[in-house]
C-alpha cells in the first residue's frame, strides 16, 4: 500500500497546525490588550452567563426523567429503521424477532406510565 | 440479496430466557400490582423463575452446542456455572426479600430522596423498600448466565453490561448509611465502565489481529473459534494480541476483583446492602471467572506460555493484597471483602492451569466459596443495634457470650475461609493447588500457602475477638432471623460442611462438565 493519497491529508495537518499557532502567537504580538469586566466572564456562546443556581445546582428530576425516557425510545428507533430497510430479507423471524424486542421496551413503557414518570406536575 | 438466518436453539438458552421473561414480568408487577402485595409477588416470581431456571439447567445437562450463529455455547462448564449461579441466586434472593429483621428490609424505598431530609427520615422510619430490587437483580442473573456462555467477544461484553447495569443500582439502595451507598454505587458505576472500555479495547485490537492473521482478503472475527485458529497458526505480528489480551484481561480482572484492579471492592462491599454485598461476592465472582475460564482455555489457549508468567504475577498480588490489607481492617465488611479479593487470586492459580484439572477445581472453588461467603454476609445482616448493622469489628467483642449460636456459625465459616480441614475451604484449596503443582506451578502454589496463612490471622483474630472478650454495653444484640434468612445460611453451612466432608460427587460433577466445546 503506498502512502500517496494521505500526502494531502497530512498537508492539511501541517497547514491547520501552522494556522493555529500562528493566530495564537500573531494576537499575542499584534492585538491590544484591554481588559474588562465581560472578558473575565464564562463564555457562554456570547449571550449572558447564567447565573450558578443556589445551593449546588439542584434541579427538578422531572428533567433527568425526560432525558432517560428520551434514550429508551430513541435506542428503540435506532434499532428499527435498519431491521424497517432490510424487512423484506428478514422476513417472518426478523418481525417476530422485532415484535419480541418492542414488547421488553413497552414493559419499561408501561412501568413509567404507571409510575407517574409521563406527568409533568 | 438472502439474509442467512442463525440457527437458535431455544430449548439450550431456556435458563436464560426463563430469568430474562420473569424480569420483565416482574417490571410489569411493580406497574400493576398495588404496593401492599409487591414485596411477597416479586418474592414467590423471583424464586419460581429461578427454579425454572435451575429445571431448566438441569434438563439441559447433556447438551454440548453451540448456537445463536455461534454466539452462545452451552457446554459442561457453562452448565455447571449456570447451576452455580443459579443456586447462589436463589440464597442471595432469599436475604433479599427478608423483611422480619428490619422494618421495611434492608433496601430504601425511594432512593432519589435527599439524603437526611425529613421525607427520608420519614421512609427510613415506616416504608417497605423498593420492591424494584427483585427485577433488578433477576436480569442481572440472567446476565451472569449469558456471560458465562457467551461464545464471542461481543456477545461477552452486552452480557457484562447486562449484569453490571443492574448491580450498580442495587448498589444505591441500602436503607440505612444511604450517603455511603450511593457513593459505592457511584465508584463502582464510574471504575465498572472504565474497565468495559478497556475490554471493547482489547475487543477492537484482538479483531485487528485475527483479520491480520487470516491474511489479506479474509475476514478477522471475535468469536473464540476464529481467536483460537488465529493464535495457534498465525505467522503475523503477535504485538496486537498481546496488547488486546492485555486489555481484555483489565476488564475481566477488575470484575473479578484482582490486584490491581480491586480498589473499588471494599468500598462497594462496605456501601451496598448486605444481601447484595453477598449476591456480588458469590455470583459476579462466579459470573467473572466463568467469562475468564472461557477466554483462557478457548481463546487464548494458545498463548498460554506467554500469559501465564504475567497473570500468575497478578495473581500473587492479588494474593498478598487481599491478605495483608485484610489483616488491617477494622470493618466486617471491609475484612471479608478484601479476604474475596485474596480468593480472587486463589482461583487465579486454578485459572491458569489450563487442563481439565484446573478447569474442574477452578470450577468447584467458585461453588464451594459461594456458598461461604453468602452465608457470611447472611450473619453480617443479623448482627445489629439500633443504627442498623454493627459492622465495627470491635463491636463484634464478646458476641460469642450473646449468641453462641451465630457466632458459632460464623467461626465455622471464618474457618472455612482459612481453610481449615472439614470445610468446603480446604477441600477446593486443596484441589486448586493440587491442580497448580501437576501443572508445574509451584511458585503460584508456595505464594497462595503463604498468603493463606497471613489470612488466617484476620479471620482468627474475629474469632478471638467474639469468644474471649466480655461482652461490653455496645455488643449489639442479634436479630432473630426470619424464614428467609434462615434458610439461606443453613444451606450456606450446611454447604460448606458437605463440601469439606464429602466433597466427592461435587467434584465428579465438576469433572464431567469441565470440557469446553470449541
Amino acid at each position: 500500500m503506498s502512502l500517496s493519497p494521505y500526502v494531502p491529508i497530512i498537508g492539511l495537518f501541517a497547514l491547520a497546525a501552522f494556522f493555529a499557532l500562528f493566530s495564537v502567537a500573531a494576537a499575542r504580538f499584534a492585538g491590544p490588550r484591554r481588559y474588562n469586566r465581560a472578558k473575565l466572564e464564562a463564555y457562554e456562546c456570547g449571550i449572558e452567563p447564567s447565573p450558578q443556581p443556589v445551593g449546588g445546582g439542584r434541579f427538578p428530576i422531572k428533567f433527568y426523567l425526560t432525558a432517560m425516557l428520551f434514550i429508551v425510545f430513541d435506542i428503540e428507533i435506532i434499532f428499527l429503521y435498519p431491521w424497517a430497510v432490510s424487512f423484506d430479507m428478514l422476513g417472518l423471524f426478523g418481525f417476530v424477532e422485532m415484535v419480541l424486542f418492542i414488547v421488553a421496551v413497552f414493559v419499561a413503557y408501561a412501568y413509567v406510565w404507571r409510575r407517574g414518570g409521563l406527568d409533568w406536575d | 440479496m438472502d439474509l442467512k438466518l442463525p440457527d437458535i436453539d431455544y430449548a439450550a438458552l431456556a435458563p436464560i430466557l426463563v430469568l430474562f421473561g420473569a424480569s420483565l414480568v416482574g417490571v410489569l408487577v411493580e406497574a400493576f400490582i398495588p404496593r401492599k402485595r409487591r414485596h411477597l409477588t416479586q418474592l414467590v416470581l423471583g424464586l419460581l423463575a429461578l427454579t425454572g431456571a435451575l429445571v431448566a439447567v438441569v434438563l439441559n445437562a447433556q447438551d454440548r452446542v453451540v448456537t445463536a450463529g455461534g454466539a452462545v455455547a452451552v457446554d459442561g462448564p457453562t452448565l455447571f456455572l449456570q447451576g452455580a449461579i443459579v443456586v447462589l441466586a436463589g440464597m442471595a434472593l432469599m436475604l433479599i426479600g427478608e423483611r422480619s429483621v428490619q422494618r421495611g428490609g434492608a433496601f430504601v424505598a425511594h432512593a432519589a430522596v435527599t439524603v437526611g431530609s425529613p421525607e427520608d427520615q420519614r421512609q427510613a422510619a415506616d416504608e417497605g423498600g423498593a420492591t424494584e430490587v427483585y427485577p433488578l437483580t433477576l436480569f442481572a442473573v440472567s446476565g451472569m448466565l449469558l456471560f458465562v456462555a457467551a461464545n464471542d467477544l461481543l456477545t461477552m461484553f452486552i452480557a457484562l453490561e447486562a449484569f453490571s447495569l443492574p448491580l450498580y443500582l442495587l448498589c444505591a439502595l441500602a436503607r440505612r448509611r444511604r450517603l455511603l451507598s450511593q457513593e459505592s454505587a457511584l465508584k463502582y458505576f464510574l471504575l465498572g465502565s472504565y474497565a468495559s472500555a478497556f475490554f471493547l479495547f482489547g475487543m477492537a485490537l484482538v479483531y485487528g489481529f485475527t483479520v491480520g492473521a487470516g491474511g489479506t482478503g479474509s475476514g478477522g472475527g471475535v468469536d473464540f473459534g476464529t481467536i483460537r485458529t488465529a493464535v495457534t497458526d498465525s505467522a503475523a505480528s503477535e504485538v496486537l494480541l498481546f496488547a488486546g489480551l492485555a486489555l481484555l484481561s483489565i476488564g475481566l480482572l477488575f470484575k473479578i476483583a484482582a490486584a490491581p484492579f480491586h480498589v473499588w471492592t471494599p468500598d462497594v462491599y462496605q456501601g451496598a446492602p448486605t444481601p447484595i454485598t453477598g449476591f456480588m461476592a458469590a455470583c459476579t465472582k462466579v459470573a467473572a471467572f466463568g467469562g475468564l475460564l472461557r477466554v483462557l482455555h478457548v481463546a487464548f489457549s494458545g498463548a498460554s506460555w506467554d500469559f501465564t508468567p504475567v497473570l500468575g504475577a497478578i495473581a500473587v498480588l492479588t494474593m498478598l493484597v487481599g491478605a495483608i490489607l485484610a489483616v488491617t481492617q477494622t470493618d466486617i465488611k471491609r475484612l471479608l471483602a478484601y479476604s474475596s479479593v485474596a480468593n480472587a487470586g486463589y482461583l487465579l492459580v486454578g485459572a491458569l492451569v489450563l487442563s481439565k484439572d484446573g478447569l474442574s477445581s477452578t470450577m468447584f472453588y467458585l461453588v464451594a466459596y459461594g456458598f461461604t461467603v453468602l452465608a457470611a454476609f447472611g450473619v453480617v445482616t443479623l448482627v445489629r443495634d439500633a443504627d442498623g448493622e454493627a459492622t465495627h469489628l470491635s463491636r463484634w467483642a464478646g458476641l460469642g457470650r450473646r449468641s453462641p449460636l451465630y457466632a458459632g456459625l460464623f467461626t465455622f465459616l471464618l474457618l472455612a475461609f482459612a481453610g481449615i480441614p472439614l470445610t468446603s475451604g480446604f477441600t477446593s484449596k486443596f484441589a486448586v493447588f493440587g491442580a497448580a503443582l501437576d501443572a508445574g506451578q509451584s511458585w503460584l502454589v508456595i505464594a497462595g500457602v503463604l498468603t493463606s496463612m497471613i489470612l488466617a490471622f484476620p479471620y482468627l483474630r474475629v474469632v478471638v475477638m467474639m469468644w474471649l472478650s466480655e461482652p461490653g454495653e455496645s455488643t449489639p444484640t442479634v436479630s432473630l432471623p426470619g424464614g428467609l434468612t434462615a434458610a439461606a445460611l443453613m444451606i450456606g453451612v450446611v454447604a460448606t460442611l458437605v463440601l469439606g466432608v464429602a466433597p466427592a460427587p461435587l467434584l465428579d460433577l465438576a469433572n464431567g462438565a469441565a470440557e469446553f466445546v470449541r
